[in-house]
């Protein structure tokens, strides 16, 4: 909390500050270049079109969700929306607390334990020599291209047969293996010299140790794009709650989303706005973090390519 | 130096050195392991029993029996819906989410380099922020901007300009529906391919671009493909590799849309949706693995195809 009050005289500044630097360099720049910016302000206005509209339907009031002709911008903000979701899930067998609960639990330990194997991986690939290394992180370069939608059958057979159907286990076991993170952080860490482990293995610290207070605070920033990575991974799926889970307290908040969209027929109309104010719930959390650590994220990326 | 001494020795004694390093490195197994077991369990075991049962017929109650290449000769003659809905349906999405949507990012990111420095940030937020948003959000907002009635933007905005006269059922018609799944998976396929491709432009060595204009390198075209490319190769190659991920991951896009699997007509089935209809829908899970067999074997392709043109050679 204290941190939005803290930022947000400085936001306002930096806005004006952007938008006088927008017009100046407008003013002092090559033809080109003004195309350029006229171009991609079109692009950036339409991909960012459909998310404001989502932002103003979940808090559009009924009688605007439904005048005509249709309205954009929301005139007499509500969070009616917010409230009637919650009693829609009331209706339903499970409260939506639970969707959230459920989603929540899975998505944290999910995210952390993706991040530690990766990072424990990644160490042993780039700082560590063993047999089998190259062809084991060959293997994972091309599983980079590995989409679970390929297999969904095998996959599900899979889950099955280790008996976690309907348990917690079935939201995070699948989606622990994140070769992408492996790859990100392994390549950043590439970079780090490898005398520093070195040296700290004269002064006597064990692998564990060096892992944790030399390499991991150097290879951050990609500790940061992967947990931006797992945790979309995590967050929005909805093929685990479908396929993995039978009972209806088990599902997570993406099915709950859909379970809402689904029904948008003409009969359930009234949950127009009730949909949006979920799908802006379920995106909330993805543009907090992307936007705390997209830093750390294109910097990984310089490192991201394969060679 | 190891390498030198396993050379000259015989095989068992080269057994026994492996064995020995292998040991003495036990703790680089102990940190891969974790990743490595969830890899071969949710990973490497889904491919490796999807070629298995794509050779068998099963049903998932009685065991799968062996019936040779009987699945694939299935495929290639008596599945009709395949040969003329699928397979079209998918090599057009496939282009056009493929190579016009790599080509798309690449423009976008060589747009954005070109842009004032202070101004990159908002874009790379921007253009970014769809694939955030992918999943479950793509039908949340898509679906009521498409929706049938008068109320649905798009119908209201052509209602008004007088170039439809009823509303049009978007998602619904068979000959909107493809495009329409285009045009949504390109909207939010400028994710981590597209930060890559835009970082590794970032990161190209300004004396380069310096030296390229002594020896008389003057149009930014040139630019582009005498020091940009070269330079970002691997890059480029990651973000193609990414794009490739993203055609296939789409692939139920359209049943998202329509609410319906199989699509209206099969206008928007993809083969991601005729292997979900014959598994879960059809219980023929011998040929729904067939058909994810054939998948992965053309995304294999493909992207070695990408290595082939992107992959930096020896000693580049």
């Amino acid at each position: 909390m204290q941190t939005m009050q803290t930022r947000k005289i400085p936001f306002r500044r930096k806005l004006r500050l952007g938008l006088n630097h927008f017009v100046y360099s407008l003013r002092h720049a090559r033809l080109s270049t003004v195309i350029i910016l006229i171009f991609l302000t079109v692009i950036a206005l339409i991909s960012l079109l459909p998310i404001v509209y989502v932002i103003c339907n979940a808090f559009k009031p009924l009688e605007e969700l439904f005048v005509y002709p249709p309205q954009f911008f929301v005139r007499n903000p509500t969070m009616q929306n917010f409230t009637d979701f919650m009693y829609a899930a009331d209706v339903s067998t499970v409260p939506f607390s639970r969707y959230l609960f459920n989603s929540v639990t899975v998505t944290l330990v999910t995210t952390a334990l993706a991040i530690v194997f990766s990072l424990c991986c990644a160490y042993a690939f780039s700082k560590l020599k063993f047999p089998g290394q190259k062809g084991l992180f060959q293997m994972i370069t091309v599983a980079l291209m590995f989409s679970p939608e390929a297999v969904v059958i095998t996959r599900y057979l899979i889950v099955n047969s280790l008996n976690i159907i309907d348990t917690f286990w079935a939201h995070i076991l699948p989606h622990l293996a994140l070769p992408m993170g492996v790859f990100l952080i392994k390549q950043f860490m590439d970079q780090v010299p490898g005398s520093l482990c070195e040296a700290a293995k004269i002064d006597g610290a064990n692998e564990i140790r060096i892992l944790w207070s030399i390499i991991t605070p150097a290879v951050l920033p990609a500790v940061g794009a992967v947990l931006i990575i797992a945790f979309q991974n995590v967050w929005g799926d909805m093929t685990t709650s479908t396929l993995y889970t039978v009972s209806e307290s088990m599902k997570t908040l993406p099915y709950f989303v859909s379970s809402l969209t689904s029904g948008l027929t003409a009969s359930s109309v009234a949950r127009k706005g009730a949909t949006a104010a979920a799908g802006l719930l379920m995106l909330l959390p993805n543009f907090i973090i992307f936007a705390v650590l997209q830093k750390s994220m294109i910097e990984t990326m310089v490192t991201s390519g394969i060679k | 130096m190891s390498v030198q001494k396993t050379q000259q020795l015989p095989l068992g004694g080269r057994v026994k050195d492996t064995w020995r390093q292998m040991k003495e490195s036990w703790i680089a197994y102990v940190l891969i392991a974790p990743f490595m077991i969830c890899f071969c369990i949710f990973i490497v075991g889904p491919v490796l029993s999807a070629t298995v049962l794509s050779f068998t017929s099963y049903d998932s109650i009685q065991p799968p029996v062996f019936t040779g290449l009987n699945n694939f000769i299935k495929m290639f003659t008596k599945d009709v819906v395949l040969m003329k809905f699928v397979i079209p349906n998918t090599l057009l999405f496939a282009v056009v989410v493929g190579p016009i949507g790599y080509a798309l990012q690449f423009g976008l990111a060589w747009m954005i380099n070109k842009a004032p420095r202070k101004m990159k940030k908002p874009y790379i937020m921007a253009i970014y922020a769809p694939s955030i948003a992918g999943g479950v959000l793509i039908s949340v907002v898509w679906q009521v901007f498409f929706s049938s009635d008068r109320l649905g933007y798009l119908n209201d905005i052509l209602l008004n300009l007088g170039v439809i006269n009823t509303p049009v059922a978007w998602t619904q018609d068979k000959n909107w529906l493809l495009p329409i799944m285009m045009l949504v998976t390109l909207w939010s396929s400028m994710g981590v391919g597209f930060l890559s491709l835009f970082a590794g432009m970032q990161n190209v060595d300004e004396q380069l671009y310096e030296a390229g204009k002594i020896d008389g390198i003057q149009s930014p075209l040139l630019e582009l493909f005498y020091i940009t490319i070269p330079s970002m190769k691997p890059q480029m190659l990651f973000s193609a590799v990414m794009a490739i991920v993203n055609a296939l991951k789409s692939g139920s896009i359209g049943v998202q849309l329509s609410g319906q699997n199989p699509t209206p007509n099969y206008a928007g089935q993809l083969i991601q949706s005729h292997i979900e209809d014959y598994g879960f829908a059809r219980f023929e899970l011998g040929y729904a693995t067939a058909l994810s067999f054939m998948l992965l074997v053309v995304t294999y392709i493909l992207s070695r195809v990408c290595f082939r043109f992107l992959g930096t050679k020896e000693g580049e």
